[in-house]
């Protein structure tokens, strides 16, 4: 008995010792190079910084799946979104007229932007998966301004470190780190399947990020704020999804 | 140690994983699939979202967030675990040692004597104990080497950022849906792997398995009573 508990004893704690430490020198590495997600603290930040950090490691120029033509879904789910507001509706009936996306935050040339000029904008088309966080999904066709255009337009500030973007619709705003807001497929996307941005998918005006799940993909957006720190938004945790139960980083 | 540490982690995987199939308790083939389209099969039970149509009045509350967290951080613990275990077993040769089955195990003879001795439930005999039979060693070979790196794998493949490192992950097995799909199979073999796992121990003695599973030896007689 004590010949087994003692050999035992000292392997398992050396194993756990080794694990902690790893763990630890793991949380100090992410902090270093920014890998620490803003909902990172609490019961399960380990988890989501491993999945993070991870993932940036191996994803950070990575291009999601782009599919043909012959498998844009025929039967896209639009999901339910909460009632429109009034300014949401006013602007609807102007046809959207004057729906204005403002830029402002660490940029050099803050600016307000009407959907015909983002529209005259370089565009890019790409067909991709939009994944919701409940289990269903479909394939469409999404066109748009790519948001490294409108950043470099603006002329974000080297130390930018994310983009915050909020919808018209009260307490529905995201964020991303630079890697995503760079990243060619991330589109101010106004077009879809080959036609305007229909209201229950986003339309005038939504942020596409298709490395990560449908409810990073916030509709009706009207602002996008560039900084270098999360902390002052909100509860601090990067968005309103951490503020309600889920993860900042839905790349899962 | 892994082990209680996997069993842990195994139950955190279940209940949440459970909790986020209540949200769309549908399943389909292929790369898309949503209440719009004809699933492959529906479970018969109520979904914790208004917009799957179930057939019940109601809607189950949406645990979703915290089972997500809980999901993925117990993926981490399991996965990080499960490798520290196969190193170690490949290292010592646990696998091959008491895992491998030998070709006399094999033999229609071997197999059908160890069915034989299951059909009647003969408890094994004192120098048995200690080692496990060919139907343990194919099961246990089964649920290490096929089915938790398959219910690993087509986590992963759900995943839009690890499909978008490496689309291979979700193409080979027919798309993120078919991913979906199969995920949610492995983990009821897992679970009905665990139902029986925790039959056998009870029916060998709960007790005395699960002191030698602490202490690292068999029970004897005097113990076993």
């Amino acid at each position: 008995m004590s010949k087994l508990s003692r050999r035992k004893l000292i392997t398992a704690g050396l194993a756990a010792t080794a694990g902690a430490s790893g763990l630890a020198i793991a949380t100090k590495l992410a902090q270093r190079y920014g890998l620490t997600p803003p909902d990172g603290g609490g019961l399960y930040g380990p988890g989501e910084t491993l999945t993070y950090a991870t993932q940036r490691f191996l994803t950070r120029h990575s291009l999601a799946r782009e599919f043909t033509p012959g498998q844009i879904s025929k039967d896209p789910f639009a999901n339910e979104v909460a009632p429109l507001g009034e300014p949401f509706k006013r602007l609807q009936e102007g046809g959207f007229a004057d729906w204005r996306l403002t830029v402002d935050g660490m940029a050099a040339r803050p600016a307000s932007f009407s959907l015909g000029e983002l529209k005259s904008f370089p565009r890019r088309s790409q067909i991709t998966h939009l994944a919701c966080e409940e289990g269903w999904s479909y394939i469409a066709e999404w066109m748009g301004v790519p948001l490294s255009h409108i950043l470099g337009v603006v002329g974000a500030l080297p130390q930018a470190r994310y983009v915050v973007y909020r919808s018209i619709q009260p307490d529905w705003w995201e964020s991303i780190d630079m890697a995503d807001a760079m990243h060619p497929q991330t589109l101010v996307t106004h077009g879809m399947n080959g036609g305007e941005l229909p209201v229950a998918f986003g339309g005038p005006l939504r942020l596409r990020v298709p490395r990560q799940l449908g409810y990073k993909s916030v509709k009706y957006i009207a602002r996008l704020t560039i900084t270098d720190g999360l902390k002052r938004f909100g509860k601090g945790l990067g968005s309103a999804s951490p503020e309600g139960g889920y993860a900042w980083y839905a790349g899962i | 140690m892994t082990h209680w540490i996997t069993t842990l982690s195994f139950l955190a995987l279940l209940v949440s994983g459970v909790e986020i199939l209540i949200s769309h308790p549908r399943f389909y083939w292929g790369e898309t699939g949503n209440v719009l389209t004809p699933p492959l099969f529906q479970l018969p039970i109520p979904a914790s979202r208004a917009t799957v149509p179930t057939g019940y009045g109601y809607v189950l509350p949406d645990q979703n967030g915290w089972s997500r967290y809980l999901h993925f951080q117990s993926a981490w613990v399991a996965v990080l675990t499960g490798l520290l275990y196969v190193i170690f077993g490949l290292l010592k040769g646990h696998f091959r040692r008491n895992l491998l089955p030998t070709r006399a195990d094999l033999s229609r003879r071997g197999l059908s004597m160890v069915i034989a001795q299951h059909l009647r439930f003969r408890p094994a005999h004192e120098e048995e104990a200690w080692s496990y039979n060919v139907l343990q060693r194919l099961t246990y070979l089964l649920v290490i080497f096929v089915l938790f790196p398959l219910v690993i794998w087509t986590g992963l493949a759900m995943s839009p950022a690890i499909a978008s490192a490496i689309p291979a992950v979700v193409t080979v097995l027919g798309g993120q849906q078919s991913a979906r799909t199969i995920h949610f199979f492995v983990s009821v073999f897992l679970v009905l792997f665990l139902l029986v796992h925790v039959v056998m121990v009870c029916l060998s003695g709960f007790r005395s398995r699960v002191r030698a599973m602490i202490t690292g030896r068999p029970a004897t007689d005097m113990e076993r009573v």
